[in-house]
């Protein structure tokens, strides 16, 4: 199993969600965050001084998936998030040890 | 005859107390204006002095400062009115009425006093945005104290009491200097004493923008101000009951609400033109300008002039909010702008829309209400300062008054399940 953490802009996450679905994924989770890569901050203006915004909202989504589908989760996100500007996001994979069902105590792929 | 002024007494009574009403709500829109321009950890304690000054300017203003303001017959110079005791609830007898002519009453005694009341708070309130998010509370309610029963009817008796001012020939039809110019003087006093918010202002000059928390509240505030400016220019009238006057007050009505206008656009296309965006605080403040600006004098102008003189505060208000950011004087909702620089201009202004008004004794009217407010509050916020000390600790600051003086949040969130509603 493995966990799929996507850091994307916030309103690609309608196209991602609706691209992981296709797939078969099954659920994901989503976080609003704030963070800073090479897009920077920005600069913004109050009463006629400027202050710089250095971290810039993002959403962060999880995602827990059987080996078998890992390649067409990273596809899709990395398709549906793109938008060929600076800023859009990054996706990491790490391995996942266990996962439960909490409702019916299943573990593993099953809890999927 | 006799029913007719009695109609006309108990019409004249009625406007009086709707406008004062009015004007009452404007502390609301204070309250809204000021809370919506702090952050939010100094939201709880700026909306608990908003309500205590009110409430405090009421109880002054009844216990000696009408007396002070309104001495009547009893002045003892046209410099000193005189103490007058506490305000009874004896009103004008039937017959005083009835008998007609130019010094039969015409309305209530106590609806004088209800309009004049709310007056009071509303000079109050300009000095509370001025020294929000750093006054300790207390502080501030006593310094309301010596403000509303003393400092602000003293040059009200100087103008509207009949004192020398008035017979100067300075004109000041709803308190663009009286009201507004006060206000801002004993607010500009308190800033200088407490000093900037930490943060705000950088060891070479710059500029740190502390952004308001809710702008919704404050544009909800600076609505609220402006329907409230119907019954302080309005009500100022002070009749309505036959047509002349009812023109006048209908005259009132629309060059207030043409020069707020004006105030907007001309401060919105400033902001526009100055940082290439349109900043909604300014434009605010904008709509606060024009009102401000016109209250000196909203009978004598058409509405054309009307919208220019109100422009001609919008667009100084933002290079005066610009300008005191400058000499690194801290007035998080920009009311000593918006009340005294732009009070002045419309002070200024009625030596030009008003045929019988004078410049000198305009400008008179003008510096004697700024230094006496000015001098008297700096000397009682030094006292205050002396005795029990007038600006939190850097760490109260830090977590947010809100905490430091009332204990609570204006919007807590983390509280757990118990309570929270979870």
């Amino acid at each position: 199993m493995k966990l799929v953490t996507a850091i994307i802009k916030p309103f690609k996450l309608d196209d991602v969600r609706e691209a992981l679905s296709e797939i078969g994924v099954q659920g994901i989770t989503v976080t609003e965050v704030k963070g800073f890569g090479r897009q920077k901050g920005h600069t913004e203006l109050y009463r006629g001084a400027e202050y710089v915004v250095d971290f810039l909202p993002k959403v962060k989504l999880e995602v827990a998936v059987n080996d078998d589908l890992v390649e067409q989760v990273l596809e899709a996100i990395a398709k549906a998030a793109n938008t060929g500007k600076i800023g859009d996001g990054k996706i990491f994979v790490f391995s996942l040890e266990q996962a439960v069902r909490i409702r019916t105590g299943e573990t593993g792929p099953d809890a999927l | 005859m006799e029913a007719i002024l009695e109609t006309k007494y108990a019409l004249d009574t009625f406007y009086f107390l709707m406008s004062g009403a009015l004007v009452m709500w404007m502390a609301a829109g204070f309250a809204m204006l000021e809370a919506g321009l702090v952050r939010s950890k100094n939201t709880a304690e700026i909306l608990t002095k908003n309500i205590a000054l009110f409430a405090i300017a009421c109880v002054m203003y009844m216990l000696v400062g009408y007396g002070i303001m309104y001495p009547g017959d009893g002045a003892v110079s046209k410099w000193w009115p005189g103490l007058h005791g506490i305000l009874g609830s004896s009103d004008n007898e039937v017959a005083a009425v009835v008998a007609g002519g130019d010094d039969a009453p015409y309305y209530s005694n106590l609806s004088d006093f209800f309009f004049q009341v709310v007056f009071v708070a509303t000079a109050m309130s300009i000095v509370s945005g001025a020294v929000a998010e750093r006054m300790k509370l207390w502080s501030f309610l006593i310094f309301a104290v010596v403000m509303t029963g003393f400092i602000y009817p003293m040059q009200g008796y100087w103008k509207w009491g009949g004192g020398f001012l008035d017979q100067l020939g300075f004109n000041d039809f709803a308190g663009s200097g009286v009201v507004h110019l006060c206000g801002a003087a004993a607010a500009l006093a308190g800033v200088l004493i407490l000093g900037a918010r930490k943060g705000k202002y950088g060891p070479n000059g710059e500029v740190h923008p502390i952004p308001g928390a809710n702008l919704p509240l404050a544009t909800l505030g600076t609505f609220i101000l402006w329907l409230g400016w119907f019954g302080f220019n309005g009500g100022s009238e002070l009749k309505i009951s036959d047509v002349g006057e009812a023109n006048a007050v209908a005259l009132v009505f629309v060059n207030t609400n043409m020069a707020a206008a004006g105030g907007v656009v001309a401060a919105a296309l400033v902001a526009r033109a100055l940082f290439g965006k349109t900043d909604l605080t300014m434009t605010l403040n904008g709509a606060l300008a024009g009102l401000v600006a016109i209250t000196a004098e909203p009978l004598a102008p058409t509405p054309l002039v009307a919208t220019l003189v109100g422009a001609a505060g919008g667009v100084l208000v933002v290079f005066s909010i610009l300008f005191l950011d400058k000499l690194r004087i801290d007035d998080p909702v920009g009311a000593i702008s918006v009340h005294g620089v732009v009070g002045m201009w419309g002070l200024i202004a009625v030596a030009f829309t008003n045929e019988e008004a004078t410049l000198s004794a305009q400008l008179t009217g003008l510096f004697t209400i700024l230094v006496w407010t000015f001098v008297t509050s700096f000397i009682v916020w030094m006292v205050i300062k002396v005795i029990m000390g007038i600006r939190v600790s850097e760490e109260e600051e830090f977590e947010g008054v809100d905490l430091a003086e009332c204990g609570l949040e204006a919007y807590p969130e983390f509280t757990g399940t118990k309570g929270s509603g979870i």
